[in-house]
């Protein structure tokens, strides 16, 4: 069991008090004791310490408290404590801060009590950060283009090694998860597709719905979010750090640009691995839905795959095609765009990967909407 | 590799220079001249600047006002076309040795090689990194290790081999002993000191360390008060009645480390003493 600190108060026939501390004064022990200390009413004529058991700063400090606010002598202090004392009495806290920092405290909580001022408050800073980090946004796409445009006019700059090893990270890296999970995917859209299109005997057109969805929506939306939780990332992530351990800085003086050694290679990277992606994951998600429809249909593998030829038209191809080197573009400048930003410590490598993931798979959603919208309306329905 | 004209001609010269962060002003009228050859150390308290002025002189942080001068180009205007050539003629060494973690030791050196000068192939290149290895005064087989394998003072070597790399007129040293044992500390200091001797090279070196202050600096520059209050020797600077200099260079330490530099000298002299009897 842990042992309190304790006191008892008597007071006198002169309406003095005398307190006796007992047990061990000790920062782990006082808390109990010190609210009901501090409810003494009057002066406090002594302080006896003789039934101390133990002592350091903080007991020494309540004892110093007592004796310069009410005034008590202090008797039967042990040498040790007497010297704690000494040195806690030559650090005098001036009871003034106390309160101060108390009620600063206090005050902030009170801000929060002002909940309109404080919404409008709360609206115009995200205001000017949004509007800031357009402004910092745009400059960064300019730099990029600047960037990319010394990289047309000095080919023999660019980085082909960084290119390949992003190829390898973000593109064949991906093949098995991105494969795996468009493959159950597959499975997910044909079962799903099957039981509900039975209800109306049309239990075939699983095989147009599983074909077409891969191909213009799910196969390259699922792979443009598995591409951002991967790349996007680790771009943000690998790029953040190296601006910590100042490689970065490094970079700049050694005449590297890190916009062409670290920027350019991941952009390109996913400008090209993108479609590819994407393209596999719509065939493996087609895969799947043959495999399933094979038990829930009873139409063979092979039939499946055919069907797909005849009800998926080409424009459908076109349509996951084009979107995917979007796709990649936003995700890779977010990632890069937030490493960038990364400045001072550890914990904003973290946030602004978050930020970057959120934003890349934000925007790749929304531009997804408008692009289903625009495809249709254009004839690619 | 210096022209005669060039040579009198000061390595570095800032002149007005003001940098500041949203209200918070770091520097203000800021001047200093680096002199070529020389090894300039630069002290100043906490939160003074040293690092930001470092990193204005070599084009990291743009100045808010002023004019800096790196070997006769200038940096603080954007994309100087002669930039790229100042960038090739100086070094710079950042605290934690700033090593690209993903290149071993060697690629890590041969980095400014490839990019100041594609021209030369791949085993000279080899050959000249794995020269400044040993020139860092590191162990041959550091060279295919990569930063993450390397102790605290083995990568700032490695980050000093990377530094003098183009064989640089003017390298800048940030805080070069900071986190070293004392023998590792003395080890480095003497490091440069020789590089520069043989090298000849111009150093400008941000330090708290008063032992490096006192064996290689030949002058130390002062920052306080936005600005650099004061340049000179040792001597000259302990002549001066400012207070941060007299609590600085007179408190404690700094006087175990003029004792110790005393000590160095008189056991140098008591051997060429010895020597000539």
């Amino acid at each position: 069991m842990r042992e309190w600190a304790d006191f008892i108060a008597e007071t006198g026939a002169d309406g003095a008090i005398r307190v006796a501390l007992s047990g061990p004064l000790c920062v782990s022990s006082v808390g109990r004791m010190d609210a009901r200390l501090r409810a003494l009413e009057g002066q406090v004529e002594a302080v006896d310490l003789t039934q101390v058991t133990g002592f350091d700063t903080v007991g020494a400090w309540i004892v110093v408290r007592l004796a310069e606010e009410r005034g008590a002598k202090i008797t039967g202090g042990s040498d040790e404590a007497m010297r704690l004392i000494a040195a806690v009495r030559g650090d005098h806290i001036d009871e003034e801060l106390v309160d101060k920092t108390l009620t600063a405290a206090a005050s902030e909580d009170e801000d929060e009590a002002a909940l309109p001022e404080q919404a409008a408050q709360k609206v115009g800073g995200f205001v000017t950060a949004y509007l800031e980090g357009m402004v910092k946004l745009i400059g960064f796409l300019g730099a990029l283009i600047i960037a990319a445009g010394s990289l047309i006019t000095h080919p023999k700059r660019f980085r082909i090694v960084a290119l390949v090893r992003q190829l390898e990270l973000s593109g064949v890296g991906a093949l098995p998860i991105v494969g795996l999970m468009s493959f159950l995917i597959g499975i997910v859209i044909a079962q799903q597709g099957a039981v509900q299109l039975r209800q109306f005997g049309a239990e075939i057109y699983t095989v147009n719905l599983t074909g077409r969805l891969s191909m213009r929506e799910l196969g390259i939306l699922m792979t443009a979010i598995m591409f951002a939780g991967r790349s996007g990332s680790s771009f943000a992530a690998q790029i953040g750090t190296m601006k910590l351990t100042e490689e970065i800085d490094a970079m700049r003086t050694i005449g590297v640009s890190p916009m062409e050694a670290l920027v350019v290679p991941r952009i390109v990277a996913a400008l090209l691995i993108m479609p590819l992606l994407g393209f596999y994951a719509a065939v493996l998600a087609i895969i799947g839905g043959a495999f399933i429809s094979m038990f829930a249909l009873d139409i063979p593998f092979f039939t499946f795959l055919v069907r797909i030829r005849e009800v998926v038209p080409l424009h459908d191809i076109w349509v996951g095609l084009i979107k995917a080197p979007l796709f990649g573009l936003i995700i890779a400048l977010a990632g890069c765009y937030q490493g960038m930003q990364v400045q001072g410590n550890s914990e904003e490598v973290g946030l602004r990967t978050t930020v970057a993931v959120v934003q890349g798979i934000f925007a790749v959603i929304v531009l997804d909407a408008f692009f289903a919208v625009f495809f249709t309306e254009v004839g690619w329905g | 590799m210096n022209s005669p004209e060039t040579q009198d001609e000061p390595a570095v010269v800032v002149t007005g220079l003001k940098n500041s962060f949203g209200s918070h002003v770091v520097h203000e009228n800021l001047d200093l001249t680096v002199r070529r050859g020389e090894i300039l150390g630069v002290v100043g308290g906490s939160g003074t600047g040293k690092s930001v002025l470092l990193r204005s002189i070599i084009g990291l942080q743009p100045p808010t006002e002023g004019h800096i001068e790196v070997l006769g180009a200038q940096v603080s205007e954007e994309r100087d076309p002669d930039e790229i050539d100042v960038r090739s003629r100086w070094g710079v060494l950042f605290q934690g040795g700033a090593l690209f973690s993903t290149l071993t030791v060697a690629e890590n050196i041969e980095v400014p090689l490839k990019e100041f000068h594609p021209e030369i192939g791949d085993e000279l290149r080899r050959e000249i990194a794995l020269y400044k290895i040993k020139l860092a005064g590191l162990p041959e087989d550091a060279a295919d290790k990569f930063p993450s394998e390397l102790s605290g003072g083995m990568r700032k070597r490695a980050g000093l081999a990377r530094a003098l790399a183009l064989d640089p007129e003017l390298l800048f040293l940030d805080e070069p002993t900071a986190g070293l044992d004392p023998i590792g500390a003395a080890s480095f200091d003497e490091l440069t000191r020789e590089l520069q001797e043989t090298l000849g090279h111009t150093v400008f070196l941000i330090t708290h360390d008063l032992d490096t202050l006192y064996e290689i600096c030949d002058r130390v520059a002062v920052l306080a008060d936005k600005r650099v209050i004061a340049v000179g020797t040792i001597p000259e600077l302990l002549a001066l009645d400012h207070p941060w200099i007299q609590e600085y260079f007179n408190g404690p330490r700094g006087r175990a480390a003029q004792s110790a530099q005393r000590r160095a000298k008189a056991k140098a002299m008591d051997k060429i003493r010895k020597a000539g009897a």
